[in-house]
């Protein structure tokens, strides 16, 4: 199997984000990681190519920073990466970006494209599904399990509220990783040594802008949501916050 | 005639999504502010009862959108019959519920009709005539107002719990049925099932102590347990401590998880993703422990405590104990 993973560099889940001047953007002096339902999506890639043989791709669209998250999925054992690279790709809508993967990727045919079905970031849920229909292929998203067949795939997809559906499709075809469908694994000390030699193509914002059309949605504004609840804040050593909220939840919330 | 909001309401296996009518709600109220008019449809097979249920809402009209290759879901037949539906009504707005079903087939209806969806919206915004949807960023920790740039029909979903289901205005509608645009979908969907009967229901619980990534160890959990055990409730947890295998999936809280609404939702080292909030936030009383003072937990905490929690958890334990000692 001919596997493509989309990964993403999205700031790390942890750190403070602060918004920027104009309050268009946060401020990117932060530090990133790969998007974990990526991360997922990477490691059940690297399981299909382990049990079926074939060739892991890993590509990326992003700054120069975001050349991170590929050395990293190589050193996990993907075979070669390709990095679009350029501030402008950090801006587009999921339609875009979408358009730029496929226009990176013309001429390589994939029995498998995989991602997570959501970024960390801006939460939209679209490039997979968009990507399958600029390349003309079947989808399926939220998956948690993935069995190949003579025929194609049969897939495991998770519903809501603890629901689960198993469908069958014909390959190639893009597929949405839901986190948590397989354990993730480190990258070995040879791997790391190994993904220094291993190919890199990049593309430059010029090669796919022909393809790219206008985004159709604009971020008008950013900024920290208003509060829904007056919350009280509790301050203190250990032992006096404890006090405090039993004290709350005695006669406040009169739940003890 | 006016332009129209059209809700794209969701069943399966007979059943209606009542996030349908959370959709619904919405819409009147973007109707209201715009003077636009609501109209619902649903995509299916046999449906007519379902579409009479839709019909007892203040809305011009009902479609049952019918045809033989959508009785069950698949995102070839969806895509392929509400393209052809919405492209013949050019409706101004498209509303959807967030469900899964609807991330499976939405961003590809709106690339085949060569327009925009704004997914996942909390609310919107119509200022000078312009209408945003507000949108949660980075995992809830900021909002957006994201506009439609390009031409309509603009396409929108909203998160669930939004909107109030219970608060779409009654009425009555005519149902028009409507033969959909078939095609053989190339996916083949089987039935949907349940793992393994779930021994623990954690919505009839009363005090549910939850935990999250801020927990770093499974051997932490014995701080939950001790709490949970003190205050008579169940220990739970978000998305992550499931995936590592530390609790099981039943014990999971969040649109992938279970739904609740205990009298009290302790949250610890829970930073409040809204995939988890969807899931706890009708809890009557919620406190929230996190290092991060600007996690998104506290936008919805009633009490809020910032601080390491392998320190305040142990005291608030105890002190617990003592109250109900003295009780």
């Amino acid at each position: 199997m001919k596997i493509l993973v989309c990964i993403k560099q999205v700031p790390q889940k942890d750190v403070p984000l602060k918004l920027n001047e104009a309050g268009t953007w946060i401020r990117e002096d932060v530090s990133y990681e790969v998007n974990e339902p990526d991360a997922y999506a990477l490691e059940e890639a690297l399981r299909q190519k382990e049990k079926h043989g074939g060739e892991v791709v890993v590509v990326t669209a992003g700054p120069a920073r975001a050349q991170q998250v590929l050395r990293e999925a190589l050193a996990k054992g993907a075979d070669r990466a390709i990095h679009l690279e350029d501030d402008k790709f950090a801006h587009l809508d999921s339609v875009n970006t979408a358009r730029a993967i496929a226009a990176a990727i013309a001429g390589e045919s994939f029995d498998l494209i995989v991602t997570g079905l959501q970024s960390d970031d801006f939460g939209a849920a679209q490039t997979g599904v968009l990507l399958a229909e600029i390349l003309g292929l079947p989808h399926a998203t939220i998956i948690i399990g993935i069995e190949k067949t003579d025929s194609g795939l049969r897939l495991k997809r998770e519903l809501e509220a603890g629901h689960y559906q198993w469908i069958e499709m014909p390959s190639p075809a893009v597929l949405t990783i839901q986190s948590g469908i397989n354990k993730l694994r480190y990258a070995s000390l040879i791997g790391i040594k190994q993904a220094k030699n291993k190919p890199l193509r990049k593309v430059a914002w010029a090669e796919v802008e022909p393809k790219l059309g206008k985004n159709l949605q604009q971020i008008e504004r950013l900024y920290v949501p208003v509060k829904q609840k007056k919350t009280e804040m509790v301050e203190g050593p250990p032992a006096e916050v404890a006090r405090k909220v039993v004290e709350y939840l005695k006669n406040s919330a009169r739940v003890l | 005639m006016a332009d129209t909001i059209l809700v794209v309401a969701e069943q399966r296996e007979g059943k209606l999504n009542r996030a349908s009518f959370e959709t619904i709600a919405a819409a009147q109220s973007i109707a209201k502010e715009t003077g636009w008019q609501v109209e619902v449809v649903l995509p299916g097979s046999s449906i007519a009862a379902l579409a009479q249920e839709l019909a007892q809402k203040a809305v011009a009209r009902v479609y049952a959108l019918e045809g033989a290759s959508l009785a069950a879901y698949t995102s070839d037949a969806y895509v392929f019959a509400l393209k052809q539906f919405i492209h013949e009504k050019q409706p101004k707005l498209v509303l959807f519920p967030h469900t899964y079903q609807v991330r499976d087939f939405a961003p590809r209806l709106a690339l085949a009709l060569d327009r925009a969806l704004i997914s996942d919206s909390v609310g919107y915004k119509h200022e000078n005539g312009k209408l945003l949807l507000t949108r949660q960023m980075f995992q809830g920790k900021f909002a957006a107002d994201v506009s439609f740039a390009g031409d309509a029909p603009w396409l929108a979903t909203f998160q669930i719990g939004a909107f109030r289901g219970e608060q779409a205005e009654a009425g009555s509608a005519s149902v028009k049925n409507v033969a959909a645009a078939e095609t053989t979908p190339r996916v083949v969907p089987h039935e949907v099932f349940q793992e393994a009967k779930q021994a623990v229901d954690l919505s009839q619980a009363e005090v549910i102590v939850a935990v999250g990534r801020g927990i770093k160890e499974q051997k932490n959990l014995a701080l939950a347990e001790e709490l949970a055990k003190v205050l008579g409730g169940e220990v739970a947890a978000s998305r992550p401590i499931c995936d590592n295998g530390w609790l099981p999936l039943e014990r999971q809280i969040g649109s992938s998880g279970q739904t609740v609404a205990p009298k009290l939702y302790i949250a610890l080292g829970i930073s409040g993703a809204i995939q988890h909030i969807v899931g706890m936030k009708g809890s009557r009383t919620i406190v929230a422990i996190n290092k991060d003072p600007e996690a998104p937990i506290f936008e919805i905490a009633d009490v809020g405590v910032v601080g390491n929690l392998f320190d305040v958890v142990p005291a608030l334990t105890e002190e617990i104990k003592k109250a109900r000692a003295g009780a």
